[in-house]
């Protein structure tokens, strides 16, 4: 059986190589300056300086925090209802729902993504719809409010999918429980079925948060060339101007932002379940 | 009351649905439209198919995001496979740390790990290119075919792979015969998930690509600038494919089932 240790040692090389070298790179850049003509690097905080002493940068980072958590509260308040009414189905119409959900996941990101563009003009289906009603046009191509529709689109099916998921799982002679001790529907879906389900929507947060935060596709397409977000800050950094200390810089802020949240969402989640044993 | 909180739920879904599928439906109506304009009908043409199949640069795109994605998957799966055998063998440190490194590129946000291979390629020097893509699509496919074949494995009985051997089989032979077998429904998921990371991604392709080659995703992002109904051709093509994979999917073990269920009946008979 020993001999099939072995077997690991290539794939230890290969991500020593492909995983943790680009990692170490980042780093590296993110804390040194390039000297000019030769290369020549010397250690400084400068790129974090700039980062945080510039408002503009501070204005896009509160930007895609913002954005990535109206998004997240969004695919929640909808997503949940969907997995609640799909968990309720009978066997049958449950995998049908879960397919009907998932296979627009299965088009690319891209192409999904594109299709809003001629939806959302101020000539387009929404605006021509409202226009029945005597309303409108209004703009929606390049505001806010497209990056984040676009944003909800692509993924919110990830959510649903981990509270249905959680749902499912759960024991439910533990609802029957509750109904014989005398609890009402509400008071059963608040202190059996969500606390429940909270499992699940921690996991689909931190599915829908952490892209969101730092996608740069669909600002670009939905929010057009001005509507800024990090990841943009940092495509900019790397393939335009050219300057990846700070573009190291950055994208070393918002991982560690990304973990602090995860961190965050996970100690709540455990934090819930204790007290719920504790009681 | 309970007949207008069911109507309500319904709606609800509906709307949903119409959510989720009116831009699928939007995208496949407009690339027949006639002219331009990505919000007026003006009668059907397949002109954006002409322009599509006679576009080169779309045509190579195609070319080199399924090129990439079967490679991808193929090596990703066999050296995910042998990897995750091993690791079941493992020492308890080396296997701790070989999954958390293999982690990073599943937790990591996708444009930190597209910067750091971008950084590694230029510093060896590395020219952007189909291959510096190819690895990169590798790179990031392995942990997924390792995460779902790893739990197949630590429920696995031991005691088979021993007795095989006991029995004369070499280590290889076990291997082949014995445990592939058994962890095979997580192969298959692997190549799977490797093969739709492989073929949507853009995150990473766009920063490790150069020398003029392109996958459908970056094209699409490039394109997008201007209006292009191409691009809704494009789409619909790859819903048409996706549509057609999806069913042949689900469709094919329930043929296998009924097929399986017929030969058992004919032989009790």
């Amino acid at each position: 059986m020993k001999s099939y240790r072995k077997m690991t040692y290539p794939y230890v090389v290969w991500i020593a190589i492909m995983i943790v070298l680009p990692m170490i790179l980042i780093m590296f850049y993110a804390f040194t300056k390039t000297g000019n003509s030769v290369v020549q690097f010397k250690f400084t905080l400068e790129n974090f300086a700039r980062f945080f002493s510039d408002r503009i940068f501070l204005e896009v980072l509160g930007r895609s925090l913002r954005v990535a958590l109206i998004t997240t509260v969004v695919c929640i308040l909808l997503g949940y209802p969907a997995a609640y009414y799909i968990a309720k189905c009978s066997e049958g119409l449950k995998m049908k729902w879960v397919l009907i959900i998932t296979f627009p996941t299965w088009i690319n990101m891209l192409v999904r993504t594109y299709a809003w563009i001629g939806i959302l003009q101020d000539d387009g289906v929404i605006n021509k719809f409202l226009g029945f009603f005597g309303i409108g046009p209004v703009t929606m191509m390049y505001t806010e409010f497209a990056v984040i529709l676009g944003m909800v689109y692509n993924f919110i099916p990830f959510m649903i999918l981990q509270i249905y998921t959680s749902l499912t799982k759960m024991d439910y002679s533990l609802i029957e429980a509750a109904q014989d001790l005398g609890a009402d529907r509400l008071r059963c879906f608040t202190k059996v079925t969500l606390p429940l389900s909270l499992p699940g929507v921690i996991s689909g947060i931190t599915l829908v948060f952490l892209p969101a935060v730092s996608s740069f596709c669909i600002p670009k397409l939905l929010g057009g060339g001005q509507y800024v977000l990090v990841g943009n800050v940092i495509e900019s950094q790397f393939l335009t101007s050219g300057d990846w200390s700070f573009g190291s810089a950055i994208s070393l802020i918002m991982a560690i932002i990304i973990m602090i949240s995860l961190y965050v969402t996970k100690k709540l989640d455990r934090s819930e379940i204790q007290e719920r044993s504790a009681s | 009351m309970k007949k207008k909180k069911r109507i309500l739920s319904s709606i609800f879904m509906g709307l949903l649905v119409i959510f989720f599928y009116a831009p699928i439906l939007y995208t496949i109506v407009f690339s027949f439209n006639d002219s331009r304009s990505l919000t007026k009908f003006a009668g059907f043409s397949l002109q954006w198919y002409e322009k599509m199949f006679s576009n080169r640069t779309m045509m190579e795109s195609v070319f080199y995001t399924i090129v990439t994605a079967v490679i991808a998957t193929a090596v990703s799966t066999f050296v995910g496979t042998v990897t995750a055998i091993g690791l079941s063998k493992s020492k308890a440190v080396l296997r701790a740390i070989v999954e958390q490194v293999n982690n990073l590129p599943i937790m990591n946000p996708e444009i930190v790990t597209a910067i750091g291979l971008l950084m590694f390629y230029s510093a060896i020097h590395f020219r952007k290119g189909f291959l510096t893509m190819l690895l990169a699509h590798i790179m990031f496919c392995i942990p997924y075919v390792i995460l779902s074949i790893a739990p197949k494995l630590r429920t696995l009985d031991q005691n088979l792979a021993d007795a095989a051997m006991d029995l004369g089989c070499t280590p290889w032979q076990a291997l082949i015969k014995v445990i592939v077998p058994q962890i095979k429904p997580g192969i298959v998921s692997g190549a799977l998930i490797a093969f739709t990371m492989s073929f949507d991604d853009f995150v990473i392709s766009y920063f490790v690509t150069g020398n003029g080659v392109s996958n459908i995703s970056i094209l699409v992002y490039t394109m997008s600038k201007r209006i292009n109904p191409s691009i809704n051709a494009l789409s619909t093509l790859i819903i048409v494919i996706i549509s057609v994979f999806l069913l042949l999917y689900n469709l094919i073990p329930a043929i296998a089932e009924k097929r399986n269920s017929k030969r058992i009946k004919a032989t009790e008979d």
